[in-house]
């Protein structure tokens, strides 16, 4: 099956070229995310299992086609999860995308993001090559490491054909509070908290009908989460409340995220456009029009806004951040990506050339001519 | 052995030209050319492998590295970046026909940041100085190499280094946030950002590891993490290999993750009981070091969990510390493996392969079994939590043949790791010491797949050249050697 597929693949890639490039696709849960690009769609879906799972080992291989809700349900059989928490954007989302965007849920500030927990890959590159790098465990530094550069590179490098992942024991004890508080305030918190050896896996502070309030998850030991949660004090939340709450956050269903959709371009009258701010967590509020939703104790903030693109940029870009037009209009997400400095601009397209010399992966989703 | 780097293009450089260039950039007190001044620098942790290059360079500044570098480009001559020169792997052993950049004036604390949680530092600062100076805020640097006191954060950017809490708390990849420095052309380059992630491909990934051959770094920001209330350690005694790697595993599956998880074989322990008393018992084959930190009720709660785990995979006794100085007696145990090792031999080799962890008490018994088949000592001291292990075969290079013995040993163990579904390093890098046995776990498309990542970074490959990813001859030669020994 794998070596029909890759025989397949290899086809398709050895016959496509720049001027008529395959696009690999997943689920196309995350089609949104990116510039716009066009290409003939390479379909993983069909490349799709659990290869090698050993819950002692802390490892998981699987083919990129399989859909990640039934990694997650094989991982939570044996008590396991990905402690980076990875939003789905839809139930045909699939690990090999997972990789790719390189996106991580509300715990990512405790727990790492997905980069964090890539072990190896299997990867076929512009030339129909069929390469491995990393592997089945914790730490290996023979060669550079491919896997995690894999990670965000929304198939610009090569098609992704396995993934090993690190995975963790869920925790045993898990409790949500909620605080009253400013975003101001919130900031704060957040970093005097961090600091401290309390085990708070996730925060999300945000401005509702009902006020202001920071969310606060906390993980670990019974013992240290019963601990903690005197130490922080405000509401216990209810367990299906709680677990519902970070649900819609990661899956960007609360009432702050308009419908997907909705989303404008940015400046126009079509309505707010999402950025996603990653900031120094210590970086204040930042003075720009719209709500916004304070995640990763303060490292990451979503916005909701119609101000220019550049403005938004110069702002973060003060801050010691840099934003990703995150949903948009197809015009707006020309420039989804913050600017590169010069030469790192020259690596990139050297790597791509490198990864896809004769340029059969289409181009251009993190950077124009890329 | 090993005074010439094979892997490497020639270059013709011109001694007088090179000492001449570089004088116009640096003061002659930071410029060496004279073989007694280059002979300190002709090899890192790893002796066996010496080279003198032409001349070393002492910067101070970030101006003066670029000055060095666009100069060295203009000309091509290699570049070598060092730090401490602790690494095991010869990753920064000089190159016989260029510079030798040493990095050690950039030795700044630059500022310790208690509410972000991270101190920017200069590449020459020393692990531990990074903790030491956080340490008033509660905070540490959790990556702990135990060659911590002389190591410094720019090689352990370069090499990934992890450490004994590396488990629970990452590696080097885990825990830097950004690097700053200079492409081999002298172009400046800011990696990463002061958030969670930056913009692009995942840069700080590949520079992670990149052992000083992509570019060179001048600052780094670490995160820091809160120093844990508590730390308690359970030392479990195995009466044999096989039950005490198999309880490495049990104590996994039981949903446990552990701070430390580490284990030393009966030959270890005999060479670290008389050199730090830690109290180790030297009758026990194997020895467990399990830790455990947190909130003084999560460390009760989690022993105990550890203590049923362990007695049910068959130890044959426990001691849990039972406070912070007989932990760090514990410890030191542990730490000073290398150097209690390196008095009780003329000299050794240290491995670092890394294999899955229900390999480890198969890889035990077929190191015993290779002790034999080369007539050489070997004492064993894992990271058995991550399946890392350092075999340290022992050996005498004065007599004749030895050295080869040892070399073939540890060949040996490192093709085990790949076949046992590892890797040839887990955290020592790939240097010179490894290069053939790369060859052995990738094939020349992957190969080539490196060279090209290299490039793209460094077009003209003056950047630590001949190091890490082996030319494709020398892998034809390696693979029709084992075919014709298979």
């Amino acid at each position: 099956m794998s070596q029909a597929f890759e025989q397949q693949c290899r086809e398709r890639i050895l016959a496509a070229s720049a001027g008529a490039p395959l696009l690999i696709q997943g689920g196309g849960s995350k089609a949104f995310y990116g510039r716009p690009v066009q290409g003939e769609i390479l379909d993983t879906r069909s490349h799709r299992g659990v290869v090698a799972y050993e819950p002692t080992e802390l490892v998981v291989t699987v083919k990129a086609g399989t859909p990640l809700a039934e990694l997650e349900a094989v991982l939570a059989e044996k008590g396991q999860y990905l402690a980076f928490e990875p939003p789905h954007f839809g139930s045909e989302a699939t690990v090999g995308g997972m990789v790719a965007a390189g996106l991580s849920g509300p715990r990512r500030a405790q727990a790492g993001a997905v980069r964090d927990f890539v072990l190896g890959v299997r990867l076929m590159d512009g030339q129909g090559q069929a390469l491995n790098f990393g592997g089945q465990v914790m730490k290996n530094v023979a060669g550079y490491d491919v896997p995690r550069l894999m990670a965000g590179s929304l198939g610009q490098l090569g098609l992704l054909l396995e993934v090993s992942l690190k995975v963790l024991p869920r925790p045993v004890a898990e409790a949500t509070l909620r605080l009253e508080t400013s975003q101001a305030k919130a900031l704060t918190l957040m970093n005097q908290w961090g600091g401290k050896p309390l085990p708070i896996v996730a925060t999300a502070w945000e401005k509702t009908g009902e006020g202001e309030s920071l969310t606060v998850r906390l993980a670990g030991a019974r013992a240290a989460v019963q601990s903690a949660q005197a130490v922080l004090g405000g509401d216990v939340l209810e367990r299906g409340a709680a677990a519902a709450f970070w649900d819609d956050l990661r899956e960007q269903r609360l009432p702050f995220f308009p419908a997907a959709g909705s989303f404008g371009a940015t400046g126009s009258a079509g309505g707010p456009a999402l950025w996603r701010l990653s900031l120094p967590s210590t970086a204040p509020t930042l003075e720009l029009p719209g709500p916004q939703l304070v995640e990763w104790g303060g490292a990451q903030r979503w916005l909701a806004s119609d101000a220019q693109a550049r403005h938004v940029r110069e702002v973060v870009e003060k801050a010691g951040g840099h934003a990703t037009l995150f949903r948009g209009t197809a015009e707006a997400r020309e420039q989804a990506f913050h600017p590169l400095a010069a030469p790192l601009l020259a690596i990139h397209r050297r790597l791509r050339a490198s990864f896809d010399p004769r340029g059969a992966f289409a181009a251009g989703r993190l950077y124009e001519g890329l | 052995m090993g005074d010439r780097l094979p892997d490497s293009p020639d270059f013709a450089t011109d001694r007088a030209a090179l000492l001449a260039g570089l004088g116009r950039i640096l003061p002659a007190s930071r410029l060496y050319g004279e073989l007694e001044d280059l002979k300190p620098y002709e090899c890192d942790g790893l002796t066996a492998y010496r080279n003198l290059p032409l001349a070393v360079a002492l910067p101070e500044t970030e101006a003066e590295v670029q000055s060095i570098l666009k100069f060295c480009s203009a000309n091509q001559v290699p570049v070598v970046p060092r730090g401490a020169a602790t690494g095991l792997s010869g990753g920064a052993m000089p190159h016989h026909q260029g510079l030798l950049l040493s990095l050690a004036k950039f030795k700044k604390i630059l500022k310790v940041n208690p509410v972000a949680r991270t101190a920017l530092v200069q590449p020459g600062v020393r692990n531990l100085a990074v903790s030491e100076a956080a340490a008033p805020y509660n905070l540490y640097y959790a990556p702990d190499p135990s060659s911590q006191i002389a190591c410094t954060i720019g090689g352990n950017v370069s090499e990934n280094s992890g450490g004994v809490h590396c488990l629970k708390y990452g590696l080097t990849v885990h825990n830097v946030l950004q690097v700053r420095g200079y492409t081999m052309e002298g172009e400046p380059v800011t990696i990463g950002s002061a958030g969670l992630d930056a913009a692009g491909l995942d840069l700080l990934a590949v520079m992670n590891g990149s052992e000083g051959m992509l570019t060179v770094i001048t600052e780094v920001l670490v995160k820091l993490t809160p120093k844990p209330q508590v730390a308690k350690v359970v030392l479990a005694y195995f009466d044999s290999v096989t039950k005490a790697g198999n309880a490495v595993a049990d104590v996994i599956a039981a949903g446990i993750i552990p701070a430390g998880l580490e284990m030393m074989d009966k030959a270890a322990t005999h060479a670290v009981e008389p050199y730090v008393q830690a109290g180790y018992d030297l009758e026990a084959e194997a020895v467990l070091l399990c830790e455990s930190d947190g909130t003084p009720e999560e460390v009760e709660e989690e022993i105990a969990a550890m203590r049923a785990v362990l007695e049910k995979s068959g130890a044959t006794s426990l001691r849990v510390s039972a406070n912070e100085a007989e932990r760090l007696r514990f410890w030191a145990g542990r730490k000073a493996a290398f150097p209690a090792v390196g008095r009780i031999t003329p000299d050794y080799l240290c491995m670092d392969g890394t294999i899955p962890r229900k390999n480890l008490a198969k890889m035990l018994l077929a190191i015993a079994d290779m002790e034999k088949k080369y007539g050489l000592r070997c004492a064993n001291v894992f990271h058995a939590g991550d399946g890392n292990l350092h075999p340290l075969i022992m050996y005498d290079a004065n007599q004749p043949g030895e050295l080869e013995r040892a070399t073939a040993f540890g060949a040996e163990i490192l093709e085990l790791s790949v076949a046992l579904g590892g890797s040839i390093t887990g955290e020592h890098g790939v240097g010179v010491e490894k290069i053939t046995q790369m060859c052995a776990q990738f094939t020349p498309e992957e190969l080539a797949l490196f060279h090209g990542l290299k490039a793209a970074f460094d077009p003209a490959g003056l950047l630590n050249p001949g190091k890490a990813v082996p030319t494709p001859a020398r892998c034809r030669e390696y693979r029709q050697i084992r075919g014709e020994q298979a």
